[in-house]
């Protein structure tokens, strides 16, 4: 019975502690973002900050703009066959492009920039922990938040929202090839209807709202878990893990709150 | 007129010469009247990560302008002890002063400034990997400095020279040995002449021609530079040909110091087991377990054996 | 350097890229239009039920586009719907005052627009006029109930 008890009372004080320890992380990231991101931007700092756009920007377009394209078949595909029920196969366009704008190229587009760029940025920062870089460019007196993090932070906030532009486009335009150029719908009316409905403000402007946002969150956890990770090669494995799996968490959570509070009239 | 020039070379001659000397590759030697100052100063450090406690008590006093060593079994804490002495960790209780200044009571710019004036040699050389061996050098120079790209790159050179590597200034960082890459990372340390290096093991996985060559290079930079220098290491060999004064640490404390002659012949146990490297003694062969007897048999039938 | 250079090099075109792409969306997905506002006028038109019209919808003239629903409200002193319309200004001056506009339906479940007729009176409509005669939607429900009763009573 004594043990039973002690053995329950253990696992309370071992979430407990797991509880501590989600909080002081939580700290210890926000403590790190606010070091990071202010900065006083120099020609170095430019410099720097344009190597990393280039790493997780124009490198990870490929797969964005691949991406796309199928997503833009694959829904002109499956929106035909709907429509084409109700004699409303004109609507494709405006089908198209509010689901593209709404939500798949933000979601999409920073899924697979978690995947692609958030990765590398943790294994990136955490092999420079490990083998001691940081440290040592921390012993030259150049702290590493302003030179290593900082632009790789403002990298990929800036790189995403414009993968995810670069997605609708090329989602949209893939649309067109299916539903126009393949299935027969009217190329007017799939321009038309889309025109008529999508409005510039509303969902072209909410949706760059939610890739921002996700931008940030993805950049900001794939930088913390490589600067906070346990510096050894397993280490290094088990934080580019966790990237990926919470920062595909945090932007699909995120993306049912910003949608309510967007789209559902909140 | 004249007699103004005059006075103003007159007391702009000694940086002016050493500014040219430093060019040509000589160092003069400064603060030699100062060797007897402690440069640091390691009072009753306390330090300890989770439950483990690492120091308990150290206290060293590290004279300017000499080698000293600080010896002792691995996981002693020595990389531990120079990190606090960078001021990357904060010891639990006690203080560490540099030329003066408590590290751990400076503010982060001030932290900053004193770490130009210190270099460190990591056990794993820890160059930049995206950099080549000539940005790597001039890393320091350019983030602390406003000279011209020219002068860097002579500086650069001339620090390459010295551990023989002019040639290898374009390979990256992934093309050099583990020896190589030690030389280049004990160039940059010393890029912004500073006065004192902290060398964390810099033997250790070294082919006996390139732990040679380090040895030779630490003990010429530091008559050279006439720089203060802190080398941790376990191998005994190399560590007494360059040291002036060790320290050797073990348990969290320090159980010797002094010339490497006197602790040559030092009768205290775990002194002579260290520097004679023998397997067994008072620090023990075996992790503290059970008696074998016991672990083999298993507890009831130890005890029906009597 | 020159790597350097090229790095910059794609590192420009992709955020070209990304302004290009924004004003695609823009345009070509949005129907966006760089037109000064001062290139429209306005109309007003009450019709005692709009159905399922909403702002930013297509005002056409001959199943030409020639301008859009800029407002809906209700207007209570009649109780009916009071539709502000923001049409080309080159029509200013051009309709005739005994223009209709009917809320027409794009098939059978599509949206609904505007359509306007021209007639044949000899003065025009001008910036703020309202156009009497209207014809308002067709409502689905209405036209069944309608067909249901006509079966009954006869």
């Amino acid at each position: 019975m004594q043990s039973k008890f002690s053995h329950y009372a253990a696992r309370v004080i071992g979430l407990g502690r797991k509880g501590c320890d989600v909080v002081e992380a939580l700290g210890r990231a926000t403590v790190f973002l606010a070091q990071s991101a202010v900065g006083v931007p120099s020609r170095e700092g430019w410099s720097l900050w344009l190597r990393q756009m280039h790493f997780v920007g124009v490198l990870s377009l490929a797969i964005v703009l691949v991406s796309g394209l199928f997503i833009g078949m694959v829904l002109a595909l499956q929106g035909y066959t709907i429509l084409v029920d109700f004699g409303a196969e004109q609507a494709l366009g405006q089908m198209v492009a509010l689901s593209l704008l709404r939500e798949l190229a933000p979601v999409v587009a920073a899924l697979l920039f978690a995947g692609r760029a958030g990765s590398a940025l943790t294994a990136e920062i955490g092999l420079m922990k490990a083998t001691e870089q940081l440290t040592s460019m921390e012993m030259i007196g150049v702290d590493p938040l302003r030179r290593v993090v900082a632009p790789r932070l403002w990298a990929g906030f800036v790189a995403l929202p414009i993968l995810t532009v670069g997605f609708s486009v090329v989602g949209i335009w893939g649309g067109y090839l299916v539903g126009v150029e393949w299935l027969g719908v009217f190329e007017g009316s799939y321009w038309s209807n889309m025109q008529a409905s999508v409005s510039f403000i509303d969902d072209i402007g909410n949706g760059m709202i939610k890739s921002v946002v996700f931008a940030l969150v993805v950049t900001w956890i794939a930088v913390f878990q490589g600067y906070d990770l346990v510096p050894t090669s397993e280490g290094i494995s088990r934080a580019t893990t966790r990237t990926v799996v919470y920062s595909s968490l945090a932007v699909l959570g995120l993306d049912f709150v910003l949608t309510a509070v967007m789209f559902g009239g909140l | 007129m004249f007699d103004n020039i005059s006075k103003t070379l007159f007391f702009k001659l000694p940086a002016l010469s050493r500014f040219i000397l430093t060019r040509f590759g000589i160092e003069m030697k400064v603060n030699q009247h100062m060797t007897d100052v402690p440069f640091i100063q390691v009072e009753d450090i306390h330090f300890s990560r989770g439950d483990n406690d690492i120091f308990r008590g150290v206290s060293m006093i590290i004279p300017r302008g000499k080698v000293t060593a600080i010896m002792g079994p691995s996981g002693t804490g020595k990389t531990t002890l120079l990190k606090l002495i960078g001021g990357q960790l904060t010891p639990d209780r006690g203080r560490i002063l540099i030329d003066g200044q408590d590290v751990h009571r400076l503010s982060r710019k001030a932290l900053f400034a004193l770490r130009k004036r210190m270099g460190m040699l990591f056990q794993s050389g820890a160059l930049f990997s995206d950099l080549d061996v000539f940005e790597n050098v001039a890393f320091p120079l350019r983030v602390h400095t406003d000279l011209p790209d020219t002068m860097i790159r002579d500086l650069v050179l001339l620090k390459l020279q010295a551990v023989g590597l002019r040639g290898a200034r374009h390979l990256t960082p992934a093309e050099l040995s583990g020896g190589m890459a030690r030389r280049v990372a004990l160039a940059r340390a010393v890029a912004l002449d500073p006065e004192l290096i902290l060398y964390d093991e810099p033997f250790v996985g070294q082919d006996p021609i390139s732990m040679g060559v380090l040895v030779q290079l630490i003990k010429r930079l530091n008559q050279a530079l006439s720089l203060t220098s802190v080398v941790v290491s376990h191998d005994i060999k190399e560590t007494l040909s360059i040291a002036d004064y060790l320290y050797l640490i073990a348990d969290g404390q320090v159980v010797a110091h002094g010339s490497p002659s006197t602790l040559e012949v030092n009768q205290d146990p775990r002194v002579s087991q260290f520097m004679h490297g023998e397997p067994d003694g008072p620090v023990p062969f075996h992790y503290p377990a059970e008696t074998l007897y016991r672990d083999i048999l298993g507890h009831d039938l130890a005890i029906k054996a009597g | 350097m020159k790597r350097s250079k090229t790095m910059e090099f794609g590192v420009g075109l992709f955020m070209l890229a990304g302004i290009v792409g924004l004003v695609f969306l823009g345009l070509r997905v949005s129907g966006l239009t760089l037109s000064a506002p001062s290139d429209t006028f306005r109309l007003e038109a009450n019709f005692a039920n709009i159905g399922g019209l909403k702002p930013r919808a297509r005002v056409t003239m001959a199943g030409v586009t020639v301008g859009r629903v800029e407002a809906i409200e209700l207007d209570t002193e009649w109780y009916d719907a009071r539709v502000t319309l923001s049409l080309n200004s080159e029509l200013e001056g051009q309709l005739s005052q005994d223009t209709t506009a009917a809320i027409l339906t794009a098939g059978l479940l599509g949206e609904q627009y505007i359509g306007l007729s021209v007639g044949g009176a000899p003065e025009m409509l001008q910036e703020g006029d309202v156009i009497r005669d209207t014809q308002s939607a067709l409502v689905l429900e209405e036209l069944i109930q309608q067909f249901v009763s006509n079966m009954v009573s006869n």
